[in-house]
């Protein structure tokens, strides 16, 4: 009997039922995403069929699809598609070979290993608005110390509209390779050593234990890596926003933000973030999809 | 197929030695069997030989080529790992290829080696099947088959059995044995299951702590154990050993054992133990359980014993027999002896009895013509 009271968790002692406690934990939860997500992504839904302005007192009108047809054939809009896109391929396929590349540097055993990879996992941590001025000051032409270091002269990083989405993305592979790094370190470590002596026995070479050992069994945990940054490159702002202003930096998020917070157009902003939430939830499809398919192996 | 020979193979993990001086000639199509209990270095060796595992000094040939130094895959000798080590995310039939793929044989000759191989293990209607939908048995099967496709000249195995069940590992056993009597590949076995050892070797190796102790026939290391370790490492149940006194009597050799009676052994016996046994060695007797003879009723060179603990194993009983203060096991047929308590008679099987040196281990070699 003692015993038993002892096993018992004090919220049961002072009388909570399972289901009391378990409602104490879901409630709060289910609050704050119908306020702060269900409730404004309705909302915004309604807004976007309308031509409601937020900084002028006149009531919404009901436009039908009218925002939508507009915007898809807006060739600016096209445009920061275009730059997003390209500004995902680069940023996530950097970020993925660094990170892998880091993460097989890391998979062995060396003095300060704990360390390195501490010294390494940083960058994610740091405030992504700190990181976009530092890095302005790292890329300045004539005083910058990136220059200086690969002895670039005065080259143009940040003005030159063909140079500023991928002097961004560097900052934003920089930024991100670690978190790809730890989840492929995870991955990696998981892989049994004796599948790769029962490779070097069968005479298998390293490059070809590498693609048919080492990828296939650390896909399905790169693709939930690359899900996440695709996600978050896809909505890329702070980076963009603060380093470069250049047009052909302007990611689709730049331009959601100027649309509904500097030309006050709250309809038609409201339905390019619906546009924006249908691509981003099409490409999370397509990759879930590819990795349910590499985990039933 | 090729001979293999390990020669002064030495291995230390920092101070301590892992394999000591270990010389062994395998010889081409032997079947041989490193035996031992865990930590004694076996499969340490085998790994050397594998190349998994560098050595410190010695030379490891293969075909009479000095491979120490060449990488795994250079080695031309397949592995069976314990834990099978299958590719989890290829099927049977891809992990079988898998040897072949990675040297780039054509396609055609694949399809037909991995068809053989699966052919010959009974397992063709498994090759579609990953891994993770295959039973034990199964996936040591596999694993064997991708050891065996690209014909290597020999086959390492550590353990490939011990992770079955007791039913599974007897037919996979007699699986083994098919197969190296069909194919004759020179073959490796690490153990420490003496049954293994005794039911597939064409030559035994006892290993403990690092030192071979002794490499022969399973009859050879079973009949004629050279030391105390081998001699309870190997039978099932462990040999009796226990300390003796020896007097000669008359005609005869009177061997007491446990302060009870003495058993009759011949005469010369005495003299013999005395010129081989060092002046201040203690002296210890062993018998295997089977040569212990039981009656139940007195006959000369019978000595009366009590039955003191009965285990009945279907086929056979194993009975304790108290023997002054020693306790004896005895083999008998099942039922020989009804209920412990019970008076019966005992003698020991003369020519299967070993005389050990208990101080170094060693057994003592009684022909005149040895000393």
């Amino acid at each position: 009997m003692l015993a038993r009271l002892d096993t018992r968790s004090r919220a049961a002692a002072q009388g909570w039922s399972d289901l009391a406690i378990r409602n104490a934990f879901i409630i709060p939860t289910i609050a704050f995403l119908i306020i702060f997500n269900v409730f404004p992504l309705i909302y915004s839904l309604g807004y976007s069929f309308t031509d409601f302005r937020a900084s002028v007192s006149e009531p919404a009108r009901f436009v039908g699809l009218r925002n939508y047809r507009e915007l898809l054939s807006d060739p600016n809009v096209w445009r920061n598609f275009t730059v997003t896109a390209k500004y995902v391929i680069v940023s996530v396929t950097g970020q993925v070979v660094v990170g892998f590349g880091l993460a097989m540097l890391l998979n062995r055993t060396f003095p300060m290993k704990g360390f390195v990879t501490t010294l390494l996992l940083l960058p994610m941590m740091m405030s992504m608005a700190v990181v976009g001025l530092f890095w302005k000051l790292l890329y300045d032409p004539s005083w910058g110390p990136i220059n200086y270091a690969l002895g670039l002269g005065s080259f143009d990083w940040l003005s030159n509209p063909n140079h500023a989405l991928y002097a961004v993305a560097i900052t934003d592979i920089w930024m991100w390779a670690p978190f790809v790094m730890l989840l492929s370190l995870a991955g990696l470590s998981a892989v049994p050593q004796h599948l790769y002596e029962a490779a070097a026995i069968d005479r298998a070479s390293g490059w070809y234990s590498f693609t048919r050992i080492t990828l296939p069994l650390v896909a399905p945990i790169l693709l939930i890596a690359i899900i996440f940054r695709t996600m978050e490159a896809f909505k890329t702002f702070d980076l963009a926003y603060i380093m470069s202003g250049q047009p052909t930096t302007e990611t689709i998020s730049i331009r959601l933000y100027k649309m509904a917070f500097q030309e006050w157009q709250t309809g038609r902003s409201s339905a390019l973030a619906y546009i924006v939430l249908i691509v981003v939830v099409a490409i999370t499809n397509i990759y879930v999809k590819y990795l349910n398919k590499v985990k039933e192996r | 197929m090729a001979n293999i020979g390990l020669r002064g193979i030495e291995k230390y993990f920092g101070a301590n030695y892992v394999i000591r001086q270990l010389n062994l000639e395998i010889a081409d199509g032997e079947f041989v069997v490193l035996l031992g209990p865990s930590g004694c270095g076996k499969t340490t060796t085998l790994r050397a030989i594998a190349g998994l595992e560098e050595i410190d000094s010695g030379l490891i040939t293969i075909d009479e080529r000095p491979v120490q130094d060449l990488p795994p895959g250079e080695r031309d000798i397949a592995f069976v790992f314990q834990l099978f080590a299958l590719y989890p995310h290829l099927t049977a039939f891809e992990n079988i290829a898998f040897p072949l793929r990675a040297t780039g044989e054509t396609r055609a000759e694949i399809e037909r080696k991995v068809k053989d191989v699966a052919a010959s293990l009974r397992i063709e209607p498994l090759l579609a099947k990953r891994p993770s939908a295959l039973s034990g048995g199964d996936l040591q099967r596999v694993a064997i088959g991708r050891a065996l496709v690209r014909r290597p000249k020999a086959l390492l195995m550590d353990e490939p059995i011990g992770a079955l069940d007791a039913k599974l590992r007897e037919d996979m056993r007699a699986e083994l044995k098919r197969l190296h009597i069909e194919n004759g590949t020179t073959s490796v076995y690490v153990t420490h299951d003496q049954v293994e050892a005794m039911s597939l070797a064409d030559r035994v190796a006892v290993m403990n702590d690092g030192v071979l102790q002794q490499v022969g026939t399973p009859s050879e290391v079973y009949l004629h154990p050279v030391n105390l370790f081998v001699a309870q490492f190997v039978g099932s149940p462990v040999m009796n050993i226990v300390p003796a006194e020896i007097r000669p009597d008359g005609a005869e050799t009177a061997v007491a054992i446990g302060g009870g009676p003495a058993f009759a052994f011949p005469g010369e016996l005495a003299a013999r133990l005395g010129a081989a046994l060092p002046a201040g060695h203690e002296l210890v007797v062993g018998v295997r359980p089977e040569a212990v003879r039981v009656a139940r009723e007195a006959a000369p060179g019978l000595r009366p014993v009590e039955a003191h603990f009965i285990e009945p194993l279907g086929a056979y009983d194993i009975v304790d027999l108290k023997v002054g203060e020693r306790l004896i096991k005895a083999r008998t047929p099942s039922g020989f002896v009804r209920r412990p308590g019970e008076a019966v008679w005992a003698r020991l099987d003369v020519p299967q009895v070993h005389f050990f040196d208990a101080t170094s281990g060693d057994v003592l070699k009684l022909e005149p013509a040895h000393g």
